[in-house]
C-alpha cells in the first residue's frame, strides 16, 4: 500500500448549541484519511481531529478495548472503534454514527445518563447483611465460585449491547442487557447477600421479562460477556422466586 | 433475528391445528374433506415452509439452551455442544421417534380415504 492511499470516512455531525446560523441540524461530513493497515477507526477519527477538523467530538480513552468509551455505529453496526480496523472496510466509505437508542449530545457522543440510572437500579455491587471488620479478613471465594460469574464480570459498560438490542429501540424503559447481566453477576457471587433486593428490580416487566432473547447483545459484545445468556438465567431465577412464595411460608428461607 | 420471524409460521400452524381439531370435532365427513382439500400444491408448499421454519426455530433454540442453562463441574463449564445434545437434540429425537412410531402404526390406517 503506497503512503498516500486514502480512505473516506462519512461522519455524523450535530452541534445542538447556538441559534440561527450556528445551530446545526444533524448532517454528515466526509473526510479523506490516510489509510494504514494497522489503523483502526479511532485512529482515523483522531487524525481528523488533529489535522482536519478540531471541532469533531467523540469519546475515547484507552485504545485497547478496556475502557469502553469509544463505542460508535460503524457502517450501522455497534463497535468499539479502537477494535474496528480500517482494512476490513477498505476501499469502501466507512460511515461513523453515534450509538443508536441513545440521545445524541454532540457529534458522536451520546447521553449516558439513562444507562447509568438503569445500571444503578440493579445495585451492581456486593451487598452484605453483615460487614466484616478488617481484622476478620477477606470474604473467601474458591476458583469454582469465581468461575460461576466471571464471564459476566468482564463487562466494560461500552453500551454496544444497548444499541444492538431491538427491544431497547421499541421500549426505552427496558433496563437493558449490560445492567441486567451485571445484576446477575452479583446474584451469582457467593460473597453477595443482596439477591433478594436486587431481584425486586430485575423481576419487573421492563427488566428481565422485557427481553425476548434475540441475542444481538451477545453478538456485538466485545468482551464475550453474553448478556443474553445471563438474562435468561435471571429469568429462570425470577420464575423460581415467584413460585417459591406459594410454597415457602412468609419470612422463612429469606 | 430470523428465529423471531419463524414464530409467525409456527403461530400460523397452531391456528391451523385448532381448525383441524374443530373439524375433527364436527365429524368424520368434515375432517375427511379438509384432509382432501389439503392435498394441493399450495398446501404442500405451505407445509414445507412451516417445516423449514419449525426446524430452524428448534435448532437455533436448542443451540441457545446451554447459554440459559450453564452447567458447571467444579471450575469447568460443560461444553455447550454437550448440553445442547443432552438437553435438546436427544430428547427431541426420542420424542420424534415415538410420535413417528405411533402415527405409522395406527393413525394413517384409521383415517378414512
Amino acid at each position: 500500500m503506497s503512503d498516500n492511499t486514502k480512505i473516506t470516512l462519512e461522519v455524523f455531525r450535530y452541534h445542538p448549541e447556538g441559534t440561527g446560523q450556528t445551530a446545526s441540524k444533524p448532517s454528515y461530513d466526509r473526510y479523506d484519511v490516510p489509510f494504514h493497515d494497522d489503523w483502526v477507526v479511532l485512529d482515523a477519527l483522531n487524525w481528523i481531529k488533529d489535522n482536519s477538523d478540531g471541532s469533531l467530538t467523540y469519546r475515547w480513552s484507552c485504545r485497547m478495548g478496556v475502557c469502553g468509551s469509544c463505542g460508535m455505529m460503524v457502517n450501522g453496526e455497534p463497535k468499539l472503534t479502537c477494535a474496528a480496523f480500517l482494512k476490513d472496510y477498505y476501499p469502501k466509505v466507512i460511515k461513523i454514527e453515534p450509538l443508536v437508542n441513545f440521545q445524541v449530545e454532540r457529534d458522536l457522543t451520546v447521553d449516558m445518563e439513562q444507562f447509568m440510572e438503569k445500571l444503578e437500579s440493579v445495585q451492581p455491587y456486593v451487598i452484605r447483611d453483615d460487614v466484616n471488620q478488617t481484622d476478620d479478613g477477606e470474604y473467601k471465594q474458591s476458583p469454582a465460585q469465581l468461575a460461576r460469574y466471571k464471564q459476566y464480570s468482564m463487562c466494560i459498560n461500552c453500551m454496544l449491547c444497548y444499541s444492538a438490542c431491538p427491544v431497547m429501540g421499541s421500549e426505552p424503559e427496558f433496563v437493558g442487557p449490560a445492567a441486567l447481566a451485571l445484576g446477575h453477576r452479583y446474584n451469582l457471587d457467593n460473597r453477595d447477600q443482596g439477591t433478594s433486593q436486587r431481584m425486586d428490580r430485575m423481576m419487573e416487566h421492563e427488566a428481565v421479562w422485557g427481553c425476548t432473547f434475540v441475542g444481538e447483545c451477545s453478538t456485538v459484545c466485545p468482551k464475550n460477556v453474553d448478556p443474553a445468556g445471563a438474562i435468561q438465567q435471571a429469568k429462570a431465577a425470577s420464575a423460581q422466586k415467584y413460585f417459591k412464595k406459594f410454597f415457602v411460608p412468609k419470612g422463612a428461607g429469606k | 433475528m430470523v428465529r423471531e420471524l419463524t414464530a409467525v409460521f409456527i403461530g400460523g400452524y397452531l391456528v391451523f391445528l385448532i381448525v383441524l381439531l374443530s373439524k375433527l370435532a364436527s365429524g368424520k365427513q368434515e375432517f375427511a374433506s379438509l384432509i382432501q382439500a389439503l392435498d394441493s400444491p399450495v398446501s404442500q408448499v405451505l407445509h414445507l415452509c412451516v417445516l423449514v421454519a419449525a426446524l430452524w426455530h428448534s435448532v437455533t433454540w436448542f443451540n441457545l439452551t446451554p447459554r440459559a442453562l450453564p452447567i458447571f463441574i467444579g471450575e469447568k463449564r460443560v461444553a455447550d455442544t454437550l448440553v445442547a445434545v443432552v438437553m435438546g437434540y436427544l430428547p427431541w429425537l426420542v420424542v420424534s421417534m415415538i410420535i413417528l412410531w405411533a402415527i405409522s402404526e395406527d393413525w394413517f390406517a384409521s383415517v378414512p380415504n
